[in-house]
C-alpha cells in the first residue's frame, strides 16, 4: 500500500515538476502522504537517502565523512563481510538489498575499486535503488558494457558516471568527490564529461553570484549511465535552474550539438520559458590528432571542424565560450542582457 | 584507421553512438604477437616466426620453410606505413617479399636499424624484430572488425564482402555491402550471428561452416582479451579455399590490465616516448608536445583547457600532463621530474582543482620534488579545491619561490609572462 502511494506520489510530483512554473504543492501532498516526498526536480534534493558502496575503503570512508559534513542524508553503508558492524556512525550491511531494506536508502554512491565496480552497480541495479552514482575510474569497458546492456533493460534506476565526480545540489544533497566549499545555491545548471571542469564552472558561477541548481558530473567513459541530453532535459524542466552550463571535449561536439539543438527546438515549440546555454568546448587548441587523456578527453583531428561546430551551437542559441575562464562570466552576461535580476549570494 | 572506422560506426549508427575512444596508454602489440595470440584461439594466421638475428633467420628459412621459393621479411615497429617506409640506412620499404636464399641478407638490413614511415616521426623507431612469414596466395579480400558499440550497448561485428583498403574507402565505395550485426552481451555470439557475418563477408571458396567457428573463434577472443578493437584487413581466402586473417590490428582495453597480465607484459617500451615512458612507470597521463610551459593539471579536461588558455595567452604548452584523480605525492614528484627534464620548458604551470585529489598531496609533492630536482624555471601554482587551506600553508611554509595564482586567467597569464623572460 505504501508503495503504491508513494508511486502515485511520484507520478504526481513528476507532472507538476515538469511543468517550468514553480508550483509548489509539497505541503498538500505531504498532508495526504506523508511518508514520501515528491521525486527530486533533478536527480537529487534534501530527501534523498545514501548508501555508500565501499564505505570501509579509504575513498569511501573520506568522501562519506565530507559528504556527512555537507548534509547529505547518508543512511548506510555497504562493505561485503562487514554487516553488522558500524562505520562513521552509520550502519554497515553486507548487500545493498539488506541496507536498502533496512534504512530506506533510495541513492547509493560506490567507491568500488574497479574489478569489483561493475557487479556493485549490478547489485544496485538489481536491489531498484532510484539513484545509482559510481565515482570508480578505470573500470574495464567488457564489464561497463553489461551494465549499460541491462540499464537499457530497465527503467527503474538511474546510473550517473562511472568515473565521474558525482552529482550535487547545492545546500541540499552532495554525492560524490567534489569539495563542497565551491558551490553556492543558485540558478545555473552544470553538466561536465570532466570533473575538474565541472569544479571551474560551480567555482565561476559562485564567483559571479549566480550560484549552481545542480551540478552533474556525467563522466568520461565510452559507456556510462546518465548522458548530456538526460541533464540538460531535467535542467529544462526544473523550475530552480535559470540557465545551463555544458562542457565537453571536442570530440563529443556533434553529438552534443544534435542535442542542444533538439532539445532547444523542442523547448521553443513547447513556448516554454528559454533558458540560455553556454558551452565550453574543451581541447580547440590542441594539436589535432593526439589523444588526450582518459577517454573522456579525446581530441581528433580538428581541421577547422572545431569552428563550423562552434558556429553551429551559437546558430543554435548556445553562447560558446574560447576561454575556460570565462565561463562564469559568460552565464552572468547572458543573465544581464536578458535582464533577469541577480541575486548575489556572496 | 581507427578514427576512420570510427567515424563510420558513429556516422552510421547513432547519435551518440561513437567509435568507443581509445586510452592513452592504450597498448599496441606487434604483428608477431598480435598472430600468435590468434593462432592461440585456432584462428587461421599466415605462418610465420618472429626473429631477431640473423643466424636465427638462418635457421628458421631452413627448418620452418623448407619447401618456400619467397618469404615475407616484415620489420616489427608498433606503428602503420612500413611498406612505404624508410630505413635511416637508405633501405627502401619496411616490409620485402624476396626469394629464401635473400632472407638472411634483407633481415641483416632492418634489425637493429631505425625505420622511419609517415606514422613514426622523423625519430622513427627502431626494428628490433623481423617477422619472417610464408606467401599466401590470397584469391579474395574481405574486411572483419569488431568493436564495442555504444548505441547497442554491446560489441558490434562490421563485415565486408570487399577489403584490403580502409574502412573509409570501403565505407565510400561500397556502403550497401557493409554490414553490421550486434551480439547479445549476455547470450553471446549465437551461430545464426555468426551466419549473417559470414553471409555479409560471401566468401567464394571457403566452407560455410568452418567460416562460421573462425568468427566465432575472433569473437571469443575479442571478449576474452579484452580487446577494444579486433580488425582484420584484409580476412582472406587463400587459393586452398582457407579462411585466414592475413593482417590484423588488436587493441586492449587499459582498464582490464589487471586481469590480462599475459598480454599486457607484451609493451614494448623501445617504440614508445621515453617521456611517456617514464610517465605511464609513474601511472600519469602525459604527452609530449612543443611547447615551452610544461602544464601539471588534474583531470584531462581540466587539462586540455589548461592547455587551450596558455594559447590564449600567446603562450605554448610543452606537453599534456594529466596527474589523475588519486595521484600519490611520489607521482607529483615523478611528474615534476618529466617536466623540469625537458630542457625546452622555460616555466611550469600547476594548475590543480582537488576533488579526489587533495591539494595538500600535491603541495607535499612539489615540496619534495623541489628538494630532488633544480628546479631551473619559474613555477607558477594554481590551487584550488579539498584540502586548498593545507595546500596553501604547506607551499608557503616550504620556503620555496613560487608564483601564486588565484584563478585560472591570472595563472596562465602569469604562466606566459614568466616563459617569456
Amino acid at each position: 500500500m505504501s508503495r503504491q502511494a508513494s508511486k502515485l506520489v511520484g507520478s504526481l510530483a513528476s507532472k507538476i515538476f515538469a511543468n517550468p512554473a514553480p508550483v509548489a504543492p509539497s505541503s498538500l501532498l505531504s498532508r495526504h502522504f506523508a511518508a514520501a516526498p515528491p521525486a527530486p526536480a533533478v536527480f537529487v534534493d534534501k530527501n534523498t537517502r545514501v548508501i555508500c558502496q565501499g564505505i570501509t575503503g579509504k575513498n569511501g570512508t573520506f568522501h562519506t565523512e565530507q559528504a556527512i559534513e555537507y548534509g547529505t542524508k547518508m543512511v548506510g553503508g555497504v562493505t561485503p563481510k562487514k554487516g553488522g558492524t558500524e562505520h562513521l556512525g552509520l550502519p554497515v550491511f553486507n548487500t545493498v538489498s539488506e541496507a536498502k531494506a533496512e534504512t530506506k536508502a533510495n541513492a547509493s554512491v560506490i567507491y568500488v575499486p574497479p574489478p569489483f565496480a561493475a557487479a556493485a552497480i549490478m547489485e544496485a541495479l538489481e536491489a531498484e535503488l532510484d539513484l545509482v552514482v559510481c565515482i570508480t575510474e578505470g573500470i574495464p569497458q567488457h564489464d561497463m558494457v553489461r551494465v549499460k546492456a541491462a540499464l537499457d533493460k530497465q527503467s527503474k534506476t538511474r546510473l550517473i558516471g562511472p568515473n565521474c565526480p558525482g552529482i550535487v545540489k547545492p545546500g541540499e544533497c552532495k554525492i560524490g568527490i567534489m569539495p563542497g566549499y565551491i558551490h553556492k545555491p543558485g540558478r545555473v545548471g552544470i553538466v561536465s564529461r570532466s570533473g575538474t571542469l565541472t569544479y571551474e564552472a560551480v567555482f565561476q558561477t559562485t564567483a559571479v553570484g549566480l550560484g549552481q541548481s545542480t551540478c552533474v558530473g556525467i563522466g568520461g567513459d565510452p559507456f556510462n549511465g546518465t548522458n548530456f541530453v538526460d541533464c540538460l532535459r531535467k535542467f529544462l524542466e526544473d523550475p530552480q535552474t535559470e540557465g545551463e552550463i555544458g562542457g565537453t571535449a571536442e570530440e563529443d561536439a556533434a553529438a552534443l550539438i544534435q542535442a542542444f539543438c533538439d532539445i532547444i527546438d523542442v523547448n521553443k515549440k513547447e513556448s516554454k520559458t528559454e533558458k540560455p546555454v553556454v558551452a565550453f568546448i574543451a581541447g580547440l587548441t590542441a594539436p589535432p590528432g593526439r589523444r588526450m587523456g582518459h577517454a573522456g578527453a579525446i581530441v581528433s583531428g580538428g581541421k577547422g571542424t572545431a569552428q563550423d561546430k562552434i558556429k553551429t551551437l551559437r546558430e543554435a542559441g548556445v553562447t560558446v565560450v574560447e576561454s575556460p575562464a570565462k565561463i562564469g562570466v559568460a552565464m552572468l552576461d547572458v543573465f544581464k542582457q536578458r535582464r533577469l535580476i541577480i541575486q548575489v549570494f556572496m | 584507421m581507427r578514427g576512420s572506422l570510427g567515424k563510420l560506426v558513429a556516422g552510421s549508427l547513432s547519435l551518440a553512438g561513437r567509435w568507443q575512444k581509445q586510452q592513452l596508454r592504450r597498448l599496441n602489440v606487434h604483428e608477431y604477437q598480435g598472430a600468435e595470440l590468434m593462432s592461440k584461439y585456432g584462428i587461421n594466421v599466415p605462418k610465420g616466426v618472429a626473429v631477431s638475428s640473423v643466424e636465427e633467420v638462418k635457421e628458421t628459412v631452413r627448418s620452418v620453410f623448407p619447401n618456400e621459393k619467397e618469404i615475407v621479411v616484415k620489420s616489427q615497429i608498433l606503428a602503420g606505413g612500413r611498406g612505404l617506409g624508410t630505413f635511416k640506412s637508405g633501405l627502401q620499404g619496411g616490409v620485402h617479399i624476396v626469394k629464401t636464399e635473400e632472407v638472411a641478407d634483407i633481415a641483416g638490413k632492418m634489425l637493429g636499424q631505425i625505420l622511419v614511415t609517415k606514422q613514426t616521426g622523423p625519430q622513427g623507431k627502431i626494428v628490433s624484430k623481423v617477422y619472417l612469414c610464408q606467401k599466401l596466395s590470397l584469391v579474395n579480400e574481405m574486411y572483419f572488425a569488431i568493436t564495442l558499440d555504444r548505441k547497442t550497448a554491446g560489441p558490434l561485428i562490421i563485415a565486408c564482402r570487399k577489403g584490403g583498403t580502409s574502412i573509409e574507402d570501403l565505407a565510400e565505395k561500397f556502403p550497401d555491402m557493409i554490414i553490421k550485426v550486434p551480439i547479445d552481451v549476455f547470450k553471446g555470439i549465437t551461430d545464426e550471428d555468426a551466419a549473417k557475418v559470414v553471409d555479409g563477408l560471401a566468401p567464394k571458396g571457403a566452407d560455410r561452416s568452418a567460416s562460421i567457428e573462425q568468427v566465432k573463434k575472433l569473437y571469443q577472443l575479442f571478449c576474452e582479451c579484452d580487446c577494444t578493437l579486433l580488425e582484420i584487413n584484409p580476412i582472406a581466402e587463400t587459393s586452398d579455399n582457407q579462411l585466414v586473417a592475413a593482417d590484423a590490428k588488436l587493441n586492449f582495453d587499459d582498464n582490464a590490465a589487471f586481469r590480462q597480465k599475459e598480454i599486457f607484459a607484451l609493451r614494448d617500451p623501445s617504440q614508445e616516448d621515453p617521456r611517456e615512458v617514464d610517465a605511464a612507470k609513474a601511472d600519469l597521463n602525459y604527452i609530449g608536445l612543443d611547447g615551452e610551459i610544461g602544464c601539471m593539471v588534474n583531470g584531462a579536461g581540466l587539462a586540455m583547457a589548461t592547455m587551450d588558455i596558455i594559447k590564449l595567452h600567446g603562450g605554448t604548452p610543452a606537453n599534456f600532463l594529466d596527474v589523475g584523480g588519486n595521484a600519490s605525492e611520489s607521482q607529483v614528484v615523478e611528474a615534476f621530474k618529466i617536466l623540469t627534464s625537458d630542457d625546452k620548458v622555460k616555466a611550469i604551470l600547476v594548475n590543480i582543482f582537488g576533488g579526489i585529489m587533495k591539494c595538500d598531496v600535491i603541495a607535499s609533492g612539489i615540496v619534495n620534488a623541489a628538494k630532488q630536482v633544480a628546479l631551473k624555471v619559474p613555477v607558477v601554482v594554481r590551487l584550488e579545491g579539498t584540502n586548498v587551506d593545507q595546500g596553501k600553508r604547506i607551499l608557503k611554509e616550504s620556503g620555496m619561490t613560487l608564483i601564486t595564482a588565484e584563478d585560472l586567467d591570472d595563472a596562465a597569464e602569469k604562466a606566459v609572462k614568466a616563459a617569456a623572460h
